[in-house]
């Protein structure tokens, strides 16, 4: 990460490509916008569910290559179900 | 949502300035990717700050940076130039639509895609190191 932020007024994950790992299980991969009273809120947004398909793993790979297959404009992620954020850029 | 054209035109001159063809209607598209042979790298630019911090600067040191280059160069602005940036898309394959982005194809195939997620938050010379390497391993 360069450090830059894209808006002033919003936090260094702003408009960064992210992996939201949820307490549920699932996987939210999106643009993190921001962190909010009600959880965190996400663009462009696809979700991995562990119970059906592929492996999360195979899953990122295949966003990571094709780019992210986005079903959601917007998500918000709930802040009881938000456990973890990492950059998905490797 | 289209920017008024008067604040998007120094975002269009910044990558046209480099050689770079810019494709702002369907038939363009067709024209310039149709039955295309050797290899094209298609700029998909942005109104962003990842575009504007990362891509386009990006793109700039790589083309004047001396080494191997695609054939063709060309650009659609997304968000902008909807129809023509569609069309483009339509040549992508499966890859999903990215902006700002970065496709090389080779023969009507893509070989690299620099998606937007690989251009956020990085360096303008990290991001043109991977279209160098891209240059180096599918261009003449």
């Amino acid at each position: 990460m360069s450090g830059h932020v894209f808006h002033p007024g919003h936090d260094e994950l702003h408009g960064i490509t992210v992996v939201v790992t949820g307490a549920s299980g699932k996987s939210y991969l999106g643009r993190w916008h921001e962190k909010g009273n009600r959880g965190v809120v996400m663009k462009n947004v696809a979700i991995h569910d562990p119970s059906a398909g592929p492996t999360l793993d195979e899953w990122l790979a295949k966003q990571a290559k094709f780019g992210i297959a986005s079903t959601e404009k917007m998500y918000i992620v709930p802040t009881e179900e938000f456990a973890e954020v990492r950059l998905f850029a490797s | 949502m289209a920017y008024p054209e008067m604040m998007v035109k120094p975002m269009r001159d910044e990558v046209t300035r480099l050689g770079v063809t810019e494709l702002r209607t369907v038939e363009s598209v067709d024209q310039a990717l149709g039955d295309q042979h050797g290899t094209a790298l298609v700029f998909v630019n942005s109104v962003c700050g990842c575009a504007a911090g990362g891509a386009r600067p990006a793109l700039a040191k790589a083309l004047t940076a001396n080494t191997k280059k695609p054939t063709h160069l060309y650009t659609v602005f997304a968000g902008q130039d909807l129809d023509a940036t569609s069309r483009a898309r339509s040549y992508f394959g499966e890859y999903q639509p990215s902006s700002p982005s970065a496709v090389l194809l080779k023969d009507g195939e893509v070989v690299r895609f620099v998606h937007r997620h690989e251009i956020e938050g990085r360096s303008p010379d990290q991001i043109a190191g991977e279209l160098l390497k891209a240059f180096e391993s599918h261009c003449a």
